[in-house]
């Protein structure tokens, strides 16, 4: 496992994130999430209300960039549009990260997510992951499209 | 006012290429018709939908135009659960003595592809591959059996005892019994779950006719009743399907409510089933929602499969006609096809696949995107 920061690698230069508002990028990549000022609770991606107290007093937070793999699957076959992968296909991993409480007012939250790591023997509930912005696929104009996505800890 | 369900149909599960779905759910229509004994004129009131295949109160064309208030019924994988406690309400309310409920279906080949922003999300979450039931599915068994220290394997029990339930059922799309080795070694689709561990989406139509308890031996000498039925969705904190995030506080499923609400109301507990049909969309499915609905206890799965308790013959047969697994799901009429199900198995009506020893209570459960349960208690 490389420690080189992808995010940073020239080779996204140019890319555009998969959607706006999800992280932060490029400088400090970071997903973006909203808290409950009434109970605090953390919803991903941010929303103007919260489920859990039904209030509407939300302010945004950047969430941890490491935490615990909850649970873990791979996806085995090519999914239907409006998946827009690319091709060809090639199976990948998808889990739920916990991370714990930021300093900055995020409290724990589990996100969902893309994995780096695709081999059953190398995803293991509870060990360290860590954030990474990655590239997905070129759109038509060949704009490469980066997404987030979690990959185990090197030695962790 | 108690129900009684009087008649039953259903047309056969699988795929029907050049059958629409409307016209199983007119077939099934006409098939409970029969058996109850009445013409449509007769259905005072009626509830139907499918996922993907009409409207259900188009069938009037069809079936003819009474002036029969029909309403439409479109909630996912709870249509037919749904479609089946309003019209257990009209009865209950003393407005109404014969009530139809119909849930039919016909989905294409393949996994269903889901609309992210048809559920409040943003479409990044589909393009990016994670608007999956199945992911969903391989995530949540993942965990339990992580949780609860039960071996992979157990999965394949279950879908071996479906495909041979749905061998010996006549109206089952999976006829073919596979072994335990075969749906092992098939493709994995969603770790830990392969192929024949899912179900697939298919075609399909299940019509329930509903009377008054009173009224019930006008139509049927065996009526089988109605005991309760229930129907919930999800609450803060539970992990549901299409869910890009989680709470770290973690409260029981709407499986739980909507199993204990029906128990409570039928003034049974999971101890006195006779007989269960339970959402298996997946192995998994079967093994968790034992558990949620309290039909035995987490971790309790492994002992009851590797023993034979959840086969015909066993102490809890659990999805006799060959589950969701066997039969394919149709959206709209799976939740119904349980019911359907249990009535025969309650009349003694279940031929091959007949629980011995004259059950008397039935359970059924579903359970759907984006959380939510239906549950239903019967007896004779």
């Amino acid at each position: 496992m490389s420690d080189v920061d992808v995010a940073q690698a020239p080779a996204l230069a140019g890319a555009r994130p998969v959607a706006e508002g999800l992280f932060s990028w490029p400088d400090n990549p970071r997903l973006i999430a909203s808290s409950c000022n009434a109970c605090g609770t953390t919803t991903f991606p941010t929303q103007s209300s919260c489920p859990r107290c039904t209030g509407s007093d939300m302010r945004e937070v950047m969430l941890a960039t490491r935490g615990r793999l909850w649970t873990w699957t791979i996806q085995g076959f090519e999914p239907k549009p409006p998946y827009v992968g690319p091709t060809p296909f090639e199976p990948y991993g998808v889990g739920y990260v916990e991370l714990a409480a930021d300093a900055e007012g995020a409290s724990p939250v589990l996100v969902e997510s893309r994995l780096a790591e695709s081999t059953p023997e190398r995803l293991v509930i509870g060990a360290e992951m860590e954030l990474e912005i990655v590239p997905f696929r070129a759109d038509d104009d060949g704009t490469e499209i980066v997404t987030f996505s979690f990959r185990p800890v090197a030695g962790a | 006012m108690d129900v009684a369900i009087v008649g039953i149909g259903m047309h056969p599960f699988g795929r029907h290429p050049g059958v629409s779905g409307l016209e199983q759910g007119a077939f099934a229509v006409r098939q409970a018709l029969a058996d109850a004994g009445i013409g449509w004129s007769d259905v005072e009131c009626a509830f139907g939908g499918s996922a993907s295949a009409g409207n259900a109160d188009s069938l009037v064309s069809n079936l003819g135009l009474t002036g029969v208030p029909f309403v439409n019924v479109y909630n996912g994988c709870a249509t037919g659960g749904s479609a089946l406690a309003m019209a257990d309400r009209a009865i209950r309310s003393g407005d109404y003595d014969l009530t139809l409920a119909l849930g039919f279906d016909k989905h294409p080949r393949g996994a269903f592809n889901a609309n992210p922003e048809s559920a409040g999300i943003g479409r990044w979450y589909g393009e990016t591959g994670m608007m999956l039931t199945t992911q969903f599915f391989g995530m949540k068994i993942q965990r339990y059996l992580h949780d609860h220290g039960l071996p992979a394997d157990i999965l394949a029990k279950v879908a071996a005892k479906a495909f041979r339930n749905g061998s010996l059922n006549e109206n089952a799309w999976r006829r073919k019994p596979l072994s335990e080795e075969e749906i092992l070694a098939a493709p994995m689709l969603s770790n830990p779950l392969t192929q024949y561990m899912f179900c697939n989406p298919g075609e399909g139509a299940v019509a329930l006719i509903l009377a008054s308890a009173d009224k019930a031996t006008r139509y049927t000498n065996r009526p089988v009743y109605l005991k309760s039925v229930s129907f919930k969705t999800r609450r803060f904190g539970s992990f549901e399907v299409f869910s890009p995030w989680l709470s770290p506080e973690r409260v029981p499923g709407p499986t739980v409510e909507a199993a204990a609400a029906a128990f409570e109301a039928a003034g049974i507990g999971p101890d006195d089933i006779d007989v269960a049909q339970i959402q298996d969309t997946e192995s998994g499915a079967e093994i968790m929602h034992m558990a949620e609905t309290g039909l035995c206890k987490d971790g309790d799965q492994e002992a009851l499969l590797r023993s034979g308790a959840t086969e015909i013959g066993g102490k809890l047969p659990v999805n006799t006609d060959g589950g969701c697994l066997a039969n394919g799901e149709p959206i709209g009429a799976s939740g119904l096809r349980q019911v359907y199900e249990n009535v025969l198995q309650l009349r003694g009506a279940a031929g091959a696949r007949q629980v011995p020893g004259e059950p008397k209570t039935a359970f059924t459960h579903v359970y759907g995107a984006p959380g939510i349960s239906a549950c239903t208690v019967m007896s004779v």
